[in-house]
């Protein structure tokens, strides 16, 4: 039996992950990352529109701060996140964008003078004063009050991975790639690292640390149709699941994209429509301005999603060979702009549509359908980053519910999420891992291995049973069908129910190669039980919780339901349950900085209302005002209304333009 | 009518020890309206072959995993249309890179040490202050730093390299854009004499036979070659070489 040890075990090796491990390495923790791919392959590298953070530099930024951020934020989550976290990220932002500037990332930089956009379809100056000239600039995103999202062209995710991994290389971090974590390693309900198989050589190994993170990304695989890589299947997520002691947080709330391509579902991005861009139905008419006056194309992603899907209902869509579909216009942005900060898009409406965005009229508009694109659930966690349930196993990033996007995460928000809790969650790691003792027996380690090993030999030892990629699909298209966009009740029963038959059947495969070496349909045949058991979390919290919130919409209950539904859904998996177990944490409305009101879309009234809210909201209506007539700032009122836990040096006040 | 189509794909498992040989083996599958290779070859591994190897992350030409030889030439698989190509399609892994098994070869190790001695990293010697506003750049000098931070280290320039295929240890036009990408780079205090300590010999920027391979190949279309000439330019002026 093979045991490698380390002080600190990151599995995952996307934004979060390096971030991390970057943390540890800096307190000179021996740190290895895991990953099933080159590093600098992972999902984060696919991220394209940019990073949310307060600078407040640009023009059109002016006034934004942590404030304002936050209030974004929560409003975005539909009242669903922990607003302690959503502090302690807005606070760290703006650092982590400086830092990955002072690390090379090549933000696009503020010219001054003056220049255009294109602001509601209409061509608009923009003038940039002097002392603005070469700070970070940032582009329009929806939900947001202020201009807030840094970009680097449409490429943000590539540099900011390729730059986080380049510390990690300087920091001598072991990366290893090619290794899937398959279990974890947990006694007394402790963790102490994972098993892990090396998808070369088919060699299972264990990986033992003082802590160990998980930051695997998301499970968007389990959809038929994603904008996902396809390593995102949630074997991360599972791993922490099938411990039957860590729990996964809000696993219902999936968010959809609107404008993926349609139908290969590779995505383009928000800044598409950030930067001036337009959805159009079959007549060419832009429709979104007769839903949503006010914030029309740029509403919150899961608005504009359901806005489409409703408007297709109407018969506004254009049929295709694939399906119906509606239109992205970026042609009205000009064939400068595109080719400049829209370049990576141009390349992908070329390469998989064969049209040219740039193009104008109706030439150059790209199909585009609404898909899964994020997974607001997760691992749920403390503050801290770490398992509420089992000690000394941490996670961050879109792996983890540490639960600042709640049932709805504004673009921009998750890379920047990724970098600001791999600093934050990073640290209180790294300290853990600093301030703990491996004090397992090797016993309990062997044991561990051998039950995976037999496990491996057993699956490629049976000779006739179901075909993997046949349960596979049938579960993708379950929860296509039953648990997408819009859900209901009825709907939901079936997903659930033909979900659980399915995990009980994938038990039962046969693998065609015997291989235990690289081998991706052994690769298979052990990941579908687990994706189907991340899925089931998904299908039973979405049936129990019978509201509709940010994401998760039930057409059978279409009010958020702050009387009863204020609260996460945890779920956890029974060692020989063929279903989760379902438990809930409610949200304390007399904590919140802002109490639960209208989020500012749709009919005001499809709300029903917690009493407390109206109590919260005096009480801090009148704190509010009794403070600013003391002369308080903003600082010290905040301090007062919602106190939050953070690392000193992440707590400090960002300096901007107007402070000196 | 759609096209029949055969993909004739070398297969290779050096895991395997009583099969130590490699052969073409034929797929013969029907073609659809925009087909990709990636959506070709997860078709065959459904339906005809669960064991053959590949890689693809990101299907969207971003990710640069699934960089293979299609028809001769090496491209990335993802963003490659079948109706591009004749009905034969002929696919080997790339070379030079570790093989892992079928189309599948293993980059990640190669890129990380490339990046390592290259040191693919910000040197600078002042402390940041996080907090603070950052340094300003000028938007010109960020937009150039960008164009050459574009590289996915896909391998393709190293492939289809000449040099390569000569000097095992040929740091490849990948790891010589990254040294201009520094180079360029206002965050980055090294001086002309600190790239010479890297890259000033044989297997850096004097091995390359300026042949083009790694431009011509490029799927970012970095301007590789331009790169290249101006770095061996300014390496060329380092004393004692
Ligand atoms: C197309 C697209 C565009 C996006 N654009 C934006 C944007 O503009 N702005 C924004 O804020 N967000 C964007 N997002 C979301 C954002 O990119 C992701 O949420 C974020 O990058 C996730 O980062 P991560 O570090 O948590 O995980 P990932 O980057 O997904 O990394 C996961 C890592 O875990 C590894 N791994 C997985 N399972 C295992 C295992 N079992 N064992 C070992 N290793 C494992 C993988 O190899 C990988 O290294 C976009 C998402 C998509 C789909
Ligand atoms: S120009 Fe130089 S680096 Fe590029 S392919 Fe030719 S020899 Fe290789
Ligand atoms: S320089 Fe171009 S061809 Fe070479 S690794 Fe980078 S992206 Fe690929
Ligand atoms: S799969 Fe990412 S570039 Fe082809």
């Amino acid at each position: 039996m093979k045991i490698k040890y380390c002080d600190a075990l990151v599995i995952g090796g996307g934004l979060a992950g390096l971030r991390s491990a970057v943390a540890a390495a800096q307190k000179g923790l021996s740190t290895t990352v895991l990953s099933l791919v080159p590093v600098k392959r992972s999902h984060s590298a696919a991220a394209q529109g940019g990073m949310q953070a307060s600078l407040g530099n640009a023009k059109m930024s002016e006034g934004d701060n942590e404030d304002v951020h936050f209030s974004d934020t929560v409003k975005g989550s539909d009242w669903g996140c922990d607003q302690e976290v959503a502090r302690m990220f807005v606070t760290t932002a703006p650092k982590a964008i400086r830092e990955l500037a002072a690390w090379g990332v090549p933000w696009s930089r503020i010219k001054k003078g003056n220049h255009e956009a294109v602001i509601n379809t209409k061509k608009t100056n923009i003038f940039e004063e002097d002392d603005k000239h070469g700070l970070i600039n940032s582009r329009d995103f929806g939900g947001t009050k202020k201009w807030r999202t840094c970009y680097t062209s449409d490429a943000t995710g590539h540099t900011m991975l390729f730059a986080v991994a380049n510390e990690s290389l300087k920091l001598n971090v072991n990366i290893e790639d090619r290794k899937e974590a398959i279990g974890l390693i947990h006694h007394n309900n402790k963790c102490y690292g994972a098993i892990v198989r090396d998808l070369i050589t088919g060699d299972i190994v264990a990986y033992v640390s003082k802590g160990t993170l998980i930051a695997t990304g998301g499970y968007g695989r389990i959809y038929e149709i994603t904008t996902n890589a396809v390593i995102c299947e949630g074997i991360g997520t599972a791993i922490a699941l099938e411990t039957g002691i860590a729990k996964l947080g809000n696993m219902e709330a999936v968010q959809f994209h609107p404008t993926p391509l349609f139908p290969s579902g590779i995505l383009l991005t928000e800044g598409c429509r950030g930067d001036g861009g337009v959805l159009r139905d079959v007549d060419g008419h832009r429709f979104m301005p007769d839903y949503e006056p006010e914030k029309k194309d740029l509403a919150s992603r899961d608005v504009v999603s359901r806005r489409m899907m409703e408007h297709m209902r109407k018969g506004k869509g254009i049929d295709s060979v694939y399906g119906t579909h509606l239109w992205l216009d970026i042609s009205i942005l000009g064939r400068e702009h595109i080719e400049k900060n829209l370049r990576d898009v141009q390349e992908i409406c070329e390469s998989f549509a064969g049209i040219d965005p740039a193009d104008e009229g109706q030439k150059g508009w790209a199909p585009v359908h609404p898909m899964q694109h994020y997974s607001m659930g997760g691992i749920r966690t403390k503050p801290t980053g770490e398992s509420q349930t089992l000690q000394g196993l941490f996670s961050c990033g879109e792996a983890a519910c540490w639960d600042m996007h709640g049932f709805n995460r504004l673009g921009g928000n998750s890379v920047s999420e990724t970098v600001v809790a791999g600093m934050i969650v990073g640290n209180y790691f790294a300290d853990y891992c600093i301030n703990t003792q491996i004090d397992i027996q090797t016993d309990v380690i062997e044991k561990f291995v051998h039950e995976k090993e037999a496990y491996m030999k057993n699956l490629v030892s049976k000779n006739s049973g179901d075909d993997v990629f046949k349960i596979k699909n049938r579960m993708k298209k379950i929860m296509q069908d039953y648990v997408g966009i819009f859900r209901d009740g009825e709907g939901l029963e079936k997903a659930v129910k033909e979900l659980e038959e399915l995990y009980i059947k994938s038990k039962n495969v046969a693998v065609r190669n015997k291989q235990l070496t690289a081998n991706p349909e052994l690769e298979e045949a052990y990941r579908v039980p687990m994706m189907l058991k991340v899925a089931l979390c998904v299908a039973k919290g979405a049936l129990d919780r019978t509201e509709s919130r940010g994401a998760h919409t039930r057409e059978d209950y279409p009010k958020r339901d702050d009387a009863n539904w204020l609260k996460r859904t945890l779920t956890s998996w029974k060692e020989g349950d063929t279903m989760p177990t379902v438990e809930y944490e409610p949200l304390d409305i007399m904590k919140m900085e802002i109490p639960p009101g209208f989020r500012g879309y749709g009919a005001k009234g499809n709300l029903i209302e917690n009493p407390i809210s109206a109590i919260r909201q005096n009480e801090v209506d009148e704190m509010v005002e009794k403070m600013e007539l003391e002369g308080k700032d903003r600082y010290e009122i905040q301090d007062k209304l919602m106190p939050f836990p953070l690392q000193d040096e992440y707590k400090r006040k960002n300096i901007r333009l107007g402070d000196l | 009518m759609s096209r029949e189509l055969t993909f004739k794909i070398l297969r290779y498992d050096p895991q395997d020890k009583e099969n130590v040989r490699a052969y073409f083996e034929e797929f013969k599958i029907q073609e659809a309206p925009s087909m990709t290779i990636y959506i070709a070859l997860t078709q065959i591994r459904e339906s005809q072959d669960a064991g053959l190897s590949f890689d693809f992350v990101c299907r969207a030409g971003i990710c640069g995993s699934c960089a293979m030889m299609i028809n001769g030439r090496p491209k990335l698989a993802c963003r490659t249309l079948t109706r591009d190509l004749p009905k034969e399609i002929i696919l080997l892994p790339l070379p030079t890179f570790n093989l892992i098994k079928d189309l599948s070869v293993n980059t990640g190790v190669w890129m990380d040490e490339m990046s390592k001695r290259v040191e693919s990293w910000v040197h600078s010697s002042h402390e940041v202050d996080i907090a603070n506003i950052e340094m300003p750049i000028e938007p010109e000098v960020a937009d150039a730093v960008f164009e050459l931070d574009r590289c996915i280290e896909c391998g393709c320039c190293v492939a289809g390299c000449g040099t390569k295929l000569i000097k095992e240890d040929f740091v490849g036009a990948v790891g010589l854009n990254r040294i201009a990408r520094f180079e360029c780079d206002p965050h980055d205090e090294r001086t002309i004499e600190d790239y010479y300590e890297l890259v000033g010999d044989d297997n850096g920027i004097f091995g390359c036979m300026t042949l083009l391979g790694c431009e011509d190949t490029c799927p970012k279309h970095l301007p590789l070659q331009t790169k290249i000439a101006y770095m061996r330019r300014k390496l060329a002026t380092v004393k004692g070489s």
